[in-house]
């Protein structure tokens, strides 16, 4: 390797030179140096998508406490999109703009913010169709439908009589009602009953209800079709049931203590909560019967409509209440160690699964032998009036000693189950036949819920698991005190779990489903066709584009295409007015949006899909020239997509005017 | 090969020899590394590589779509110069027609696209293209417009026929997804520089 000096060769003897020390690194083959390679072990080819290579799956993952969902790819980790839901999100104007407002309206009127939870990705015949993404909010009681073509949030609806919407939004086999169970419970205020009543009267006076929601096989409409009450215990989380028990769900439960203060330690108290049964197809055929009550409530329903590219909010005053002391067939309980936070049903419907936070067993029921206990009537007594089904006789068995603080159970497409040990931090492989450990891997750290594509369905896809993490400490670079949270993919092809990849995400990653990409990438709108645009306010060509006054409020249809906006020079708005800039992309092209925005906006921006319509509201608060532009970099004349509109003082007499390329100059 | 590409190569291949004495586990990296660098040698194709059968189209989806263009096509890819304008633009192409082109001395456009002359088929092409949307009505009698290769084209509007260089006629106008197209009846010849 004697060269002669040249600009290239020193570059090259430089390379060399940081080769061979990588060399004695390499060389000396010290176990601490090989830790991340043999972790990884091939792990870094296990988890390459090459430039320009799409993922193999979608990862729709709940944002907690961003109050939104992320999708990510799977397996590399990357972080595609966030969509709006509960969460006000200025990046896009979701729930500035006067089309996405209503979106975000509830009884207590329009909410800014929540906390959302879990994902649940839409089945038909307890296989993932790739149609719809549902996802709760645990706040302020609601369940949303997200569109997996648009990846938009379409349907908000709240739930009444609720108090903490956790136990949500799980579903039937083929997607025929979504759950909704509260995770407060709480006096009930419908019917004029009062609700101001001491704390310490919980037991007489609280309670907790299951919302089951009706969702329309075609548009995937949400409507509340019945709710069933329960005395007053939190509701955790559920699973439907699947094949043989496809008519049932089950719901776990902590506090049947019925504690209101300090649950950490009152609600600990018995060795056993219950995991509540429910005959849904009875309960359906109840409401279809007439049973019930008519529960006087107000909730809200709101539905975005990709016609008019708005937003309506509708408040609901009914809602059917089943009383399962009355309806006795609907619900049985079962005992379950405690605190139970999963509830899971594998892919053949065979297996219900209990995850007791505080117990040092996982319970795995046997749909069979509840049938069974139901039909002997082997009950262990009663819970407020529910019969309680007797442990033993429902029992498949226990998995031993797994681990400490098992959270939430998934199941792969070779019939082991996973389960996820927060206090413990690592992922249990078992085998619900034998309930044997076969294998187990650590999370770093605190493992929340986990995920296997399709693991909730009867036909799980596979590959891998991931752990979702509360707590990652050292894992990544430090960013004050307020650190990332992470997932971590698991490779499960093989007999023992590996560890591929570690990646941040956005807020709480709080429980996600993975689906093929190809379920999903051909269905992905492009952009929405101009001709098919209903908005009221639309502007479908530029000669259209205008501006109106009335009263005081000015109205400027407005079209943006690349690289301008017409009208952009508007005069003849006084201070005081509210404008209304209604501005509709004429774009018929993929992937060219285009922003709006006018200099004092409190409504944030707008971010407009090709074909679209939105509507910023803006305040002239002053007298002078006001310049707006475009937000989104959309063409290499982005920077000149810009105009001004000339504001008066109250009562002048300019009048309104608007032009574009306009270049006459006043003298 | 460029020096860089040289670089990278040599530079996989000794992280391959120096992996190999370290035995299995570090196989891997090794082989990441060099499969790193042959997709960075290997360029994906650009964007009018682009599957998309709904948006309206492009600049160069028109142009392969039409039977009087198939020269200015094949220049366009002789010149490697489809992914520009299949951009974001917003572009003004004027397109000759191939009987515009057919108007030059013969053998210019054979001459033109063979490999060497690449950079002088580009100048001539960027010559027929400006960034901006410039519709009809806005072509004025009298207006200088910048092309795409710094030299500048002379409007004149006469009868309301559009002339360039006082040499080619607008015949027909389209617009594309990222601009719009004008059909011309002649060849721009950049003035020389």
């Amino acid at each position: 390797m004697i060269m002669k000096p040249s600009p290239t060769n020193t570059r090259f003897a430089l390379c060399c030179a940081l080769a061979l020390s990588g060399a004695v690194t390499f060389t000396g083959c010290k176990p601490q140096n090989l830790v991340a390679t043999a972790q990884t072990g091939g792990a870094a080819e296990k988890v390459y998508v090459p430039p320009g290579k799409h993922d193999e799956f979608y990862n729709i993952v709940s944002g907690g406490f961003s109050g939104n969902v992320s999708v990510y790819g799977l397996p590399s980790g990357r972080l595609f999109r966030q969509i709006p839901v509960f969460s006000q999100f200025p990046e896009c104007g979701w729930g500035y703009t006067e089309e996405t407002k209503p979106m975000l309206n509830t009884s207590h009127g329009q909410l800014p913010w929540d906390d959302s939870h879990h994902i649940t990705l839409s089945m038909t015949k307890g296989e993932h169709d790739g149609r719809w993404a549902f996802v709760n909010s645990n706040n302020t009681p609601r369940v949303a439908r997200i569109s997996l073509k648009t990846f938009r949030t379409e349907e908000i609806i709240e739930l009444p009589n609720s108090a903490g919407n956790h136990s949500s939004p799980f579903l039937t086999e083929n997607t025929e009602y979504s759950v909704a169970g509260t995770r407060f419970a709480v006096p009930y205020a419908d019917e004029g009953a009062n609700p101001d009543v001491p704390i310490n009267t919980y037991k007489g006076n609280f309670k907790s209800t299951i919302s089951f929601i009706k969702i329309d096989p075609q548009s995937g409409r949400m409507s509340v079709a019945f709710q069933v009450m329960l005395p007053g215990i939190d509701v955790d989380l559920a699973r439907g049931g699947k094949g043989k028990s496809r008519d049932w769900f089950f719901f776990s439960c902590y506090n049947s203590e019925q504690a209101h203060t300090l649950l950490e330690v009152n609600a600990s108290a018995k060795d056993k909560d219950l995991i509540t049964c429910v005959n849904w197809k009875k309960c359906e055929d109840y409401v279809k019967a007439g049973k019930g009550r008519k529960s006087k409530v107000k909730y809200a329903h709101n539905v975005y409509d990709e016609g008019t590219h708005s937003a309506s909010s509708t408040i609901e005053n009914e809602v059917t209440v089943l009383d399962p002391k009355e309806l006795k067939d609907i619900v049985y309980f079962m005992p379950c160690p405690k605190s139970p936070h999963g509830c899971d049903t594998d892919p053949t419907g065979s297996y219900i699964v209990g995850s007791g936070k505080l117990a040092a067993v996982i319970p795995v029921f046997s749909f069979d032998k509840v049938q069974k206990a139901i039909a002997d009537k082997t009950y262990d007594g009663d819970y407020e009036g529910i019969p309680v089904l007797k442990y033993e006789a429902v029992l498949h068995g226990e998995v031993k000693k797994p681990g400490l603080g098992p959270l939430h159970t998934e199941f792969d497409d070779k019939g082991f189950a996973y389960t996820s040990f927060f206090v413990s931090s690592e992922i249990v492989k078992w085998d619900p036949k034998t309930l044997q450990v076969v294998d187990r891997i650590p999370t770093y750290y605190s493992v929340g819920h986990l995920c296997v594509p399709g693991g909730p369905t009867t036909k799980p896809h596979g590959k891998y698991v991931i752990a979702y993490n509360k707590i990652t400490k050292d894992r990544y670079l430090p960013t004050g005190p307020e650190l990332t949270q992470s997932a971590q993919l698991i490779d499960i092809s093989g007999e023992k779990m590996k560890m591929l990849l570690d990646f941040p995400t956005v807020g709480e990653p709080h429980y996600a489903e993975a689906i093929p990409a190809s379920l999903v990438e051909p269905n992905a709108t492009k952009f929405f066709k101009i001709e098919e645009n209903k908005h009221p306010q639309v502007t479908k060509s530029e000669k259209d584009a205008r501006v109106e006054r009335n009263g005081n409020q000015v109205h400027v249809y407005m079209t943006a295409i690349r690289s301008h906006f017409a009208p952009d020079n508007i005069e003849g708005v006084q201070q005081g007015d509210d404008v209304f800039f209604h501005v509709t992309n004429l774009e018929q092209d993929w992937d060219v949006p285009h922003g709006f925005v006018i200099k004092g906006s409190k409504a944030a921006e707008l971010l407009i899909m090709p074909g679209e319509t939105q509507t910023l509201k803006w305040t002239a608060d002053r007298v002078g020239v006001v310049p707006f532009y475009c937000t989104d970099f959309c063409s290499a004349l982005h920077q000149e997509m810009q105009g001004y509109m000339r504001v008066s003082p109250q009562g002048s007499t300019t009048p309104v005017k608007f032009s574009v390329g306009d270049t006459g100059a006043a003298h | 090969m460029k020096p860089s590409t040289v670089t990278r190569t040599l530079f996989a291949v000794a992280l391959t020899v120096l992996g190999t004495q370290c035995g299995d586990q570090s196989k891997p990296t090794a082989s990441a590394a060099s499969s790193t660098s042959s997709a960075g040698s290997a360029p994906a194709a650009g964007q009018s590589a682009v599957v998309d059968k709904d948006s309206k189209p492009d600049i160069p989806k028109i142009a392969v779509g039409s039977k009087d263009h198939t020269t200015l096509v094949a220049a366009l890819k002789a010149a490697e110069y489809l992914d520009v304008v299949s951009n974001a633009g917003p572009f003004t192409v004027f397109a000759p027609t191939n009987d515009a082109f057919g108007k030059l001395p013969p053998g210019t456009v054979e001459t033109l696209v063979k490999p060497e002359n690449k950079e002088k088929l580009r100048d001539i092409l960027e010559y027929h293209v400006a960034v901006s949307t410039f519709k009809p009505e806005m072509l004025r009698d009298g207006m200088t417009l910048n092309m795409a290769n710094s030299g500048n084209v002379k409007v004149s509007v006469k009868d309301g026929k559009i002339k360039l260089n006082d040499s080619a006629t607008i015949i027909a106008t389209v617009p594309a997804s990222n601009g719009i197209v004008h059909v011309i009846d002649a060849v721009l010849l950049p003035p020389a520089k």
